[in-house]
């Protein structure tokens, strides 16, 4: 079983002026069911590497396998594809579409995989009962709290069950109670052999995961082993 | 992605801001309801002009002599008979026919009575006793001359009324005489009006034989006839072979056209002018619909940038906008339509007319509507497939 993400002297500069090297070098492997933290200040290119990641950008070094297949040289129609189907997003500003439907909202993720109507439906509200959702799935994102809109955005990454559980910032537009909620979702799905990635800039969750690694002007480096483990 | 997806993803994007449809629909509304109105008002109208066109004008046939280049070069002459309106009396359909000409008095000069008041040059016409009929002529003293004033030759004269108030002559009653020359004639009848030829009004009018026996007419130059309602196309054909049976391609013949062609014409007329003013407010609609797809695109960048990350590619999002554009055009097609018949209807019954509408119309209009909000949609269709899903991620 190869693991879920391989990457290989991955690099991506923006050309100029002046010429960025976001990444530099990055070796990074995701063994399938581990909870990974990348952690880094702004402007550190974390954000370039959840690009990476999530298949939203193309390295300009490097090879990228994930679930040993080398995704850096495919085309942009198979590369949104394998996006949609293996990869689940979770983004700090949510980008639930308002006036839809938390299920409606859910059942998008699967809208552009071609997955029947009434299996949809069913998945949907399946996922959002997992997240503990089950009595929100009329009401409008806009009504919910903003924990509650987090976990719908957390289900909306599940429902197509992705390879990888990307989550950028996941609590960064959070308080602290619906912050260390939404943690201990993301402690159970791990529980349950989900592997996530979070990216983020606080030390509290990234201190919540199995393994962190450390991203600093573009070079990743490992933190010593978290002390907390689920 | 199936088309059902793709048009419930594009319904809910348009139902998600009823306020801002309605605003958007507005300029397609608009330019629809202008061009159903205009077209159905337009083809109202011309039903109405064409019912109600002068009855006169449908009836009347004119014959003149032609002229046509014979096979080896010459120009063929054709005269009209002098008995032309017993020729064409003859044929059902014809209420009446005279002929008409101008008369050459070589310079002699027109009195009045008493003789000696002034000179008048005034025009000297000739014309057969079923003129004034075939011409709808009306007298307002006197009478006009006959079959028998015409075959005998009277020197009687009827005036138009102008040229009547030229010559001083205002009654009848006494057998006032004019002079034309030296030759007296008797004034008849005072001619009033008439339906065509007004030039008889400013004219002395005396009997055609008497114009060819005194001052040595040649031939009648035109030939009036006034038809039966709706005879006048087949007296317009059967008249040159009754005239001259021998050249009736030598005759000019002039008829008034079918109703049903009359009516296409004016309908096309009213129609063009109509359809451009249409045209412009359509124009502006998809400018509108253009204009408020491309904001819609830039306020949900980061509803494209989570289609995308969720496995949307470029198509898929520009088929969605381009959708949603003709939704949106299609919707304000519909009410546009209805508005539109509804103006038509109105105006009718203001107006008293009969409504007349192409059925066509107010279905295709909603689809010309679509066709719209799909061409209008297009650029900002592209813009959104363009988003780059990280850019528009990005932001919060």
């Amino acid at each position: 079983m190869p693991p879920v993400v391989e990457m290989t002297g991955v690099g991506r500069a923006f050309p100029g002026p002046p010429r960025v090297e976001a990444v530099r070098d990055v070796d990074l492997t995701i063994a399938e069911g581990e909870y990974l933290s990348i952690i880094g200040p702004s402007g550190s290119g974390k954000s370039t590497l959840l690009h990476l990641l999530g298949l939203l950008d193309r390295p300009s070094r490097g090879t990228y396998r994930l679930d040993g297949v080398d995704v850096s040289t495919l085309t942009e129609r198979r590369r949104t594809r394998v996006r949609g189907e293996r990869i689940g997003f979770v983004f700090q500003a949510f980008h639930l579409l308002p006036h839809r439907s938390v299920l409606e909202n859910v059942e998008l993720a699967m809208i552009y995989l071609r997955v029947p109507r009434k299996e949809r439906t069913a998945r949907a509200r399946a996922t959002l009962e997992r997240v503990g959702l089950g009595h929100r799935l009329d009401f409008d994102p806009i009504t919910l709290s903003g924990g509650e809109r987090q976990r719908v955005a957390i289900a909306r990454a599940l429902v197509a069950q992705p390879s990888l559980l990307l989550a950028d910032e996941p609590t960064g537009n959070l308080d602290s109670g619906n912050a260390a909620s939404v943690l201990d979702l993301f402690d159970e799905l791990h529980a349950d052999g989900l592997t996530l990635a979070v990216i983020t800039h606080d030390d509290g969750v990234s201190a919540r995961a199995q393994r962190r690694v450390r991203i600093v002007d573009g070079v990743m480096s490992d933190v010593a082993a978290a002390g907390v483990v689920a | 992605m199936t088309l059902r997806d793709l048009t419930g993803e594009a319904l809910a994007g348009v139902a998600a801001r009823p306020s801002r449809l309605a605003l958007t629909t507005l300029g397609t509304v608009l330019g629809i309801a202008a061009l159903v109105a205009t077209i159905g008002l337009g083809q109202t109208a011309a039903g109405q002009i064409s019912d109600r066109f002068d009855a006169v004008a449908a009836t009347r046939v004119t014959v003149e002599p032609g002229e046509t280049d014979g096979p080896d070069g010459q120009v063929a002459l054709t005269q009209l008979p002098w008995d032309a309106p017993a020729r064409l009396e003859r044929l059902a359909g014809v209420e009446s026919a005279g002929t008409f000409a101008t008369v050459d008095i070589g310079g002699d000069a027109v009195r009045g009575v008493p003789y000696g008041t002034q000179e008048q040059t005034v025009p000297v016409a000739a014309a057969s006793a079923g003129l004034f009929e075939a011409l709808g002529a009306q007298v307002s003293g006197g009478r006009f001359f006959d079959e028998g004033h015409d075959s005998r030759g009277d020197a009687v004269v009827v005036l138009g009324r102008y040229a009547a108030d030229r010559l001083g002559i205002n009654r009848v009653d006494s057998q006032p005489s004019i002079f034309i020359g030296d030759r007296a004639f008797t004034v008849i009848g005072i001619l009033d009006a008439v339906d065509y030829r007004s030039e008889l009004q400013d004219s002395v009018i005396m009997p055609m034989t008497t114009a060819r026996d005194l001052y040595g007419l040649e031939a009648p130059e035109v030939l009036e006839v006034r038809t039966e309602l709706g005879a006048a196309q087949l007296i317009g054909r059967q008249a040159p072979i009754a005239v001259d049976p021998n050249n009736p391609d030598l005759l000019d013949v002039s008829a008034p056209p079918r109703p049903g062609s009359l009516r296409d014409n004016v309908s096309a007329d009213v129609n063009g002018l109509f359809l451009a003013l249409g045209g412009l407010s359509l124009l502006v609609g998809g400018l509108g619909i253009a204009n408020v797809t491309l904001l819609s695109v830039l306020e949900r960048i980061s509803e494209i940038g989570l289609r995308r990350a969720v496995g949307a590619g470029r198509v898929h999002v520009a088929g969605q906008f381009l959708v949603e554009s003709g939704i949106v055009g299609f919707l304000g097609g519909l009410i546009g339509s209805t508005i539109g018949v509804l103006a038509t209807v109105g105006v009718s019954v203001v107006r008293d007319w009969t409504p007349l509408l192409d059925i066509r119309l107010a279905l295709v209009a909603p689809l010309l509507g679509g066709a719209i909000g799909l061409v209008a949609g297009a650029y900002p269709a592209w813009r959104a497939s363009a988003v780059e899903p990280i850019t528009a991620l990005r932001s919060g």
